[in-house]
């Protein structure tokens, strides 16, 4: 294993975070702006004009940049690419109806599809990979050191094929993932840290684009989950997409604009209907007020009860899952001591009365947990795990998690049915042993097809694999005896052996994975794999902290033009003046740590002015002048909200 | 903690070159992880075979030996430390699903006796018979045709009083029917577990008969379940 922290994340389909476990507490790992959150959005940088020669490469931004590209450049840019993880060609298909980007033209049947990135294509993985990279910079930049080793979220509900992927992405982010942990069963770790609870829990969690309900029983600091079931294509994207085809059909309807060919305009009626989603979480009413390109405002009140009863059917088919998670753990709503709510979408009001209703709380006097923020807690969770694989701490000693597959394991069987060998919410890791034999003389191969599901019939379940077991020593048929050894490891992924047994000979096995990369893919894939050489990290520290050192030097070089400059005191000026200096000295040097050092003083010293400026800008708009204009007097202090904040670092 | 049986074959620890029964999952002499040992899924968790078991000492085992075998603990670990981390935690996890629930307990020493006929064909071309008990032949067929019925008038749509009730009652009938099967079943656990070489045999052929028409039962009130739940 890697030496070195083991850090945790949450890879999100709208935002993700890196924690990490200090002392005996999780804590989120903040950006170099100073925000917890790293929306999942990647973008090109715009074609340099004119054009520069084959080979240039843009740069690939992630974050909060990437999504401020979204209504600039929309082309340019992929977000929820979690939806596209492990899927299949037609799956990608169908889901990229809703979405601005669109297929590669080459993509062939059977192999993973690759999604066009202005003039880039990429696969699932590899987008992906791009967002874990950045958190580990992130870490990086935080610890000071270069972070090898990670334990990275997935829904409980993932299949096989998206768990294999999210490993993949953490590969070609030059990440070692030590673990995959469920999201919900993640949830369950952070709140349980601090309580030494027994009993049993549910943990409900609705994200941007998966749901997952997880039944948990906790005794003695073991996590034994019960039962797990989901839907991997269920959340608030379901709800943000309803509001914006409402949106877009009453757009044309009252004003005859069709929008849907103008990909930035749609993401701006969709950031639109994102904000007024999160508005109705606190408010009984929002409003529509959208500037249409042909100088038209579409405006529209949306009370909450319309939006409530609009949502309702996405919000129900959370129930279901629910339902049969209790029944799967054999268990009923009143069994259940304690409720946890995960994500973002648990905001809603109507989704905690949903909740509420489901398991009959507040009938029982209970109310669900929601202390830790839903946006964070799981990757707080993954710190944990992190934690528990370092092994080397008192505050997790003691507790240990054990999982499920949320799906069953079948090979198919004469007749196209499927044959049970490892029923869903077996503890994993898991093991089933399966005999073949041979149907004709002579007969030296045997295809074998393993799906994964809950259906009759291999057809209506997920693809998993096809193998060939070869090289079968030519008996009767019916005599060799090839025994084949399934085994679900802790990450819930699958892998398979064989042997025959009458001759002792090894069978061997051509694994086709029906969706995923192949190893030498993802090898091929890794992104810059210089980007662990210790040389090469030391520059990029120094990059980096020069970057930030420049940003806080050009913010503090127009301060003197600021009105706030003037309510300083000479002494404070002075103190600035001392400190941007000293900055600009270390600056030069070749010293990571201590031009981070000063422009922590720099910071410092301008806090005050920071905070008048804050305040001048709020009663300039007072005075009537718009946030704009006094946004261009300021400079860029107000538009970007961090060129003045900490730079944290240890 | 661990059985040591007449039977074991002696191997010698990777790690201390001592020797030990192949049934244990750590070197009695060095305590470091051993590959999968042979024997049974009672033999991991240190039991005798027997159908009336101790659930809480079972699921306390349990997660004692979850605390030391499983991969967790072994991120750090040698390779070949890890490999075994994993097969061995599957054994047990196979292990305790297997024992904790009582049918799969019974199906499964019934397999580990060579009471139940060897299963015709394992893997793909297996399939689940049940047989259908002899007095149950006549009802059980007028039953079929009743939830055939009524899965066509659910399709169409139409409303059939009189069916409803008959396939309620029916549903009350065999659900009774099932637990008796259960009471006799546990009845069989004691005479069995109490039992020598010289009586199990008769027990284990009542129980594989009980276990056939407790797996015919249990699908008819699925079935009907279905059918009326739909």
């Amino acid at each position: 294993m890697a030496e070195g922290r083991v850090v945790g994340i949450d890879l999100g389909t709208t935002n993700s975070l890196v924690a990490y476990m200090q002392g005996e507490a999780p804590v989120v790992i903040p950006g170099a702006d100073g925000g917890n959150l790293v929306p999942s959005v990647v973008a090109l940088d715009p074609m340099p004009n004119p054009v520069p020669p084959d080979g240039f490469r843009p740069t690939i931004t992630v974050g909060n940049t990437a999504r401020r590209a979204l209504i600039e450049t929309p082309e340019r840019v992929i977000y929820s690419v979690k939806r596209l993880m492990g899927r299949g060609l037609e799956e990608v298909q169908a889901e990229l109806k809703l979405f601005p980007f669109h297929l590669a033209d080459d993509v062939e049947a059977g192999e993973v599809p690759r999604i066009q990135l202005g003039e880039m294509k990429f696969t699932a993985p590899e987008i992906s990979a791009y967002i874990l990279r950045q958190l580990k910079r992130n870490a990086e930049r935080y610890f000071g050191a270069p972070v090898t080793a990670a334990v990275i979220t997935v829904p409980a509900y993932f299949n096989d094929a998206q768990r294999q992927a999210t490993k993949d992405a953490g590969r070609m982010a030059g990440l070692e993932v030590l673990r995959l942990v469920n999201e919900p069963t993640a949830a369950a770790l952070a709140y349980g840290l601090d309580r030494a609870k027994e009993g049993t829990i549910a943990v409900y969690d609705f994200g941007g684009g998966t749901f997952d309900i997880s039944i948990l029983k906790l005794r003695d600091g073991i996590f034994e989950v019960q039962s797990t079931n989901g839907d991997t294509h269920l959340g608030g994207d379901d709800i943000d997409n309803l509001l914006l085809m409402i949106a877009l059909g009453e757009i044309f309807a009252e004003h005859g604009v069709d929008l849907r060919s103008n990909p930035g305009a749609v993401q701006a009626v969709r950031k639109a209907a994102i904000e007024a989603k999160i508005a109705l979480s606190t408010e009984l009413e929002a409003r529509f007020d959208i500037e249409l390109p042909n100088g038209d405002r579409y405006q529209r009140e949306i009370p909450r009860d319309v939006f409530e009863m609009l949502i309702e059917p996405v919000l129900e088919r959370t129930a279901g899952p629910c339902r049969q998670a209790l029944t799967d753990a054999g268990i009923t709503p009143e069994q259940i001591d304690e409720v946890v709510l995960v994500g973002g979408s648990t905001r809603i009001p109507a989704v905690r009365k949903l909740v509420d209703d489901l398991f009959h709380l507040s009938a029982r006097g209970k109310k669900p947990h929601t202390e830790l923020n839903p946006d964070e807690v799981v990757a707080l969770g993954a710190a944990v795990q992190a934690d528990i694989l370092a092994g080397e701490s008192k505050s997790t000693e003691q507790m240990l998690l054990l999982d499920v597959t949320p799906l069953s394991l079948g090979i198919e069987a004469l007749g196209g049915t499927v044959a049970r060998i490892i029923q869903r919410n077996s503890t994993i890791p898991a093991s089933a042993t399966e005999h073949f034999t041979t149907g004709v003389d002579g007969q030296t191969n045997v295809a074998i097809h393993v799906v994964q599901g809950e259906r009759e019939l291999a057809a209506d379940c997920r693809s998993l694999a096809r193998f060939d077991l070869k090289g079968i020593p030519p008996m009767s048929a019916g005599l060799p005896r090839i025994e084949v050894k399934f085994l679900i490891d802790a990450d819930g992924i699958l892998h398979v052996t064989a042997r025959e047994q009458r001759s002792g000979k090894e069978a061997q096995i051509e694994v086709k994975a029906t969706y995923g990369l192949t190893d030498e893919q993802v090898e091929s894939m890794i992104l810059d794999s210089f980007d662990n050489a210790e040389a090469d990290f030391a520059k990029r520290l120094l990059i980096e902290a020069r970057n930030e050192a420049e940003t806080i030097l050009t913010a503090v070089e127009k301060a003197p033009q600021s009105a706030a400059w003037a309510l300083l005191t000479e002494d404070e000026k002075l103190k600035i003046n001392v400190a941007r200096d000293y900055l600009v000295t270390t600056k030069l040097g070749v010293d990571p740590s201590a031009i981070r050092e000063a422009t922590l003083i720099l910071d410092h010293a301008t806090r005050r002015f920071a905070e008048l400026m804050m305040e001048t800008a709020v009663s300039t708009a007072i005075r009537g002048k718009t946030m704009d204009t006094a946004s261009e007097e300021m400079g860029e202090a107000v538009t970007a909200p961090h060129a003045m904040a900490p730079a944290e670092f240890k | 903690m661990f059985k040591v049986l007449d039977s074991a074959v002696p191997v010698a620890c990777w790690s201390c070159s001592v020797g030990h029964s192949d049934s244990t999952l750590f070197c009695p002499h060095c305590s470091k992880i051993q590959p999968p040992p042979g024997g049974d899924y009672f033999t991991v968790f240190g039991i005798d075979p027997h159908l009336n078991l101790d659930l809480h000492a079972l699921e306390s085992e349990f997660h004692r030996l979850s605390r030391r075998l499983h991969p967790d603990r072994f991120a750090r670990a040698l390779d070949n430390e890890k490999e075994w981390s994993l097969a061995d935690t599957a054994l047990l996890n196979d292990a305790y699903r297997t024992l904790k629930d009582p049918i799969r307990r019974t199906e499964y020493l019934l397999k580990l006796e060579d009471a139940v006929p060897a299963e015709s064909a394992t893997g793909k071309d297996r399939k689940d018979v049940s047989r259908v008990p002899a007095d149950l032949l006549e009802e059980a067929f007028e039953l079929n045709m009743q939830l055939e019925e009524m899965r066509i008038a659910r399709k169409t749509g139409e409303d059939d009083p009189a069916l409803q009730a008959s396939l309620e009652e029916a549903k009350t009938k065999y659900s009774a029917l099932l637990a008796a099967v259960d009471v006799d079943l546990r009845n069989e656990w004691r005479a069995w577990d109490a039992g020598n070489e010289a009586t199990r045999p008769s027990v284990q052929k009542k129980m594989v008969g009980l276990l056939d028409r407790r797996r015919y039962l249990s699908n008819l009130v699925r079935d009907v379940n279905e059918v009326l739940g739909a």
